[in-house]
């Protein structure tokens, strides 16, 4: 079972009248594996993503999710999987468990599971005695660990993050990217998209998005010696210069 | 159906938590009431009215041709009995019906003395208030011009009857137009916000994501303005019963079957709204640009359709507050039934039907 393949994308393709935002791209993402999905601005991430979620129907090609297929079987897709957007997607006028009672309802967990989610997750998050905070008063890095959290309390086959980190500080970056390793380990594919190249080499894998095409895949490893690169960064401007969209 | 209670009980609490707009919202139709309680003048023109002429003779014929041919009065029709006179009122065809008894001119000549009966509807007293002076005055000129020619003065008394509101309140008439705008203002404006703030906050997305069909999204949102709005028309119609002492005529069940169809109407304008706004204030700005200023102008209620030009008599059809309003006016004031409030029923509901097809369409759309 080592190699069960939970996404498996090939030839995707998006238009948007004559507009190609994402051009015949092909890859797949094995269970639990941390998949970095990284692009410049523009180079069609959150299209792919979001035609992977079932929010968008893709042109053509083939997608499959969690063992269903994109164009017929979206709902099915929506129950198995979390998403978390780049907008951080909590309720600020909803207290902690509040919160985590609603996400957990909507995915029809039953009132006991919700319970006991509510007082793993405290713990997890080391909230002890805030349960009752609103989610405003929390600092920006509590409210992502929390979202991110959120995202996975229906034990989703696979968690979409888009851009997860963006405005924090590195101390809870690494913070953050320690419960997305403890959630792989539970057997949670990861698919992230982000702009930080340090991020990029936490994934087992990635892939480069340009104009809508996939140009780079494979570990950060492999990439930068392909590239002839020191670094994630080197790899990434080399393939994101050849850009000849303008956002 | 527990995920969409759940949900139903999140929203709840995002109105309960946001302690100033609830305080609005509780507030503004009681503020509202008192505020359009002062009235406002207006000159009417083009009125309809019928004439009952009991006696029909040189001087009933005299102060008839003088109506007519008034540039305030239309006379649309000559009826033949008391009983024709309610009908012709029930259907809203005429706004005041003046009546002369037998021997009018017989009586004028021999007695020095005759009556002349004016009833108008005072379910909007200001137009009933200036429709029976305008009469009074030509029946007064109409005196004057025999008295020229005689010694013996001859005095004709008129006879004035307010049908529906005999104390010409104003609040008659201001009632069902802040209920209008009330439902309008929480409904249009509260929902549209409601569903643009996930927008903006993010969690829309997330929403999209989850298996909640979109459109269990948006009913779960719009159910408990649903219920604040239906609070609020219990709210109004306590007050105006018992401070204004404006009674509740006809069936107060026919009245909320009634206000739910217009809440419903104001929701799918909500949710329409929101489909195109994508901040809070585009989506407020288009609930009052949109809305909350045609129901104050065109609803009839501040200011009377009849002196309108017809290019905005037109306009007016299409809001849907200006239904309601006949509707509410017919039933609440005038205490009618069903049968004389029908037409405008499928009017509104039609509307409705309408803009949820639309608003639920363009929502899927939006996903697709």
């Amino acid at each position: 079972m080592e190699n069960e393949k939970v996404i498996v994308v090939k030839d995707l393709t998006k238009r948007f009248g004559g507009f190609t935002a994402v051009d015949k791209i092909t890859f797949d993402v094995e269970k639990g594996e941390i998949f970095g999905f990284l692009g410049a601005n523009g180079a069609g991430k959150t299209t792919a993503m979001r035609m992977l979620c079932g929010l968008l129907l893709p042109t053509s090609g083939l997608a499959s999710v969690a063992g269903f297929d994109v164009y017929k079987q979206n709902e099915q897709i929506k129950k198995n999987i979390g998403y978390m957007s780049q907008k951080f997607s909590l309720y600020e006028d909803l207290t902690i468990s509040e919160n985590i009672r609603f996400y957990a309802g909507i995915y029809g967990l039953s009132d006991g599971r919700i319970k006991e989610k509510i007082s793993l997750l405290i713990k997890q998050l080391h909230l002890e005695g805030q349960e009752k905070t609103l989610v405003k008063a929390l600092p920006l890095g509590w409210k992502q660990k929390l979202a991110f959290s959120i995202a996975i309390v229906h034990d989703p086959a696979i968690v979409f993050l888009d851009e997860p980190t963006g405005g924090v500080d590195p101390v809870t970056r690494r913070e953050f990217w320690e419960l997305i390793y403890e959630a792989s380990e539970k057997g949670i594919t990861v698919f992230v998209t982000t702009h930080y190249m340090d991020e990029a080499e936490y994934c087992k894998r990635v892939s480069i998005m340009v104009d809508g095409r996939i140009d780079a895949l494979g570990s950060p490893a492999d990439l930068m010696k392909d590239h002839g690169a020191n670094s994630m960064d080197e790899v990434f401007l080399q393939l994101a210069r050849k850009a000849v969209r303008v956002e | 159906m527990k995920q969409f209670l759940i949900f139903v009980k999140i929203e709840w609490f995002h109105i309960w938590r946001d302690r100033r707009t609830l305080f609005i919202l509780i507030c503004m139709p009681i503020v509202q009431i008192i505020l359009y309680g002062f009235a406002l003048t207006n000159e009417v023109k083009n009125s309809n009215v019928a004439i009952f002429d009991q006696s029909r003779d040189v001087s009933t014929m005299q102060i008839s041709n003088e109506i007519a041919a008034s540039r305030y009065f239309n006379l649309v029709k000559n009826v033949y009995s008391y009983n024709d006179i309610a009908a012709t009122f029930r259907k809203g065809k005429i706004r005041m019906a003046i009546v002369f008894p037998q021997n009018f001119r017989y009586d004028l000549l021999h007695s020095n003395h005759a009556q002349i009966q004016l009833i108008a509807d005072a379910s909007d007293p200001n137009t009933a208030n200036t429709l029976t002076s305008y009469a009074s005055v030509i029946i007064n000129d109409y005196q004057q011009s025999l008295n020229q020619n005689d010694d013996l003065p001859y005095t004709i008394n008129t006879q004035v009857r307010m049908l529906y509101n005999p104390e010409l309140k104003g609040a008659y008439g201001f009632v069902p137009g802040v209920m209008a705008l009330v439902l309008m203002l929480v409904c249009t404006m509260m929902t549209s916000i409601s569903i643009v703030k996930e927008k903006e906050m993010g969690t829309m997305e997330v929403l999209l994501v989850s298996p909640l069909k979109p459109f269990s999204i948006v009913i779960a949102k719009t159910v408990p303005y649903l219920f604040v709005s239906l609070l609020n028309i219990i709210c109004i119609l306590l007050l105006s019963v018992y401070v204004l002492d404006v009674p509740i005529v006809g069936s107060i069940l026919l009245l909320m079957l009634e206000s739910t169809l217009f809440t419903v109407t104001s929701l799918s304008v909500g949710i329409l709204i929101s489909n195109f706004a994508e901040t809070q204030q585009t989506a407020m700005f288009a609930a009052m640009m949109g809305l909350f200023l045609p129901t104050l102008l065109f609803s009839g209620f501040l200011f009377p359709l009849e002196n309108m030009p017809v290019p905005l008599q037109v306009i007016a059809n299409i809001v849907p507050s200006k239904w309601y309003y006949i509707i509410v006016k017919n039933i609440m004031i005038k205490g009618l039934g069903f049968e004389s409030v029908w037409r405008e029923t499928i009017i509104l509901a039609g509307m409705t039907s309408a803009l949820l097809g639309v608003s639920i369409y363009k929502f899927k759309i939006r996903l697709a």
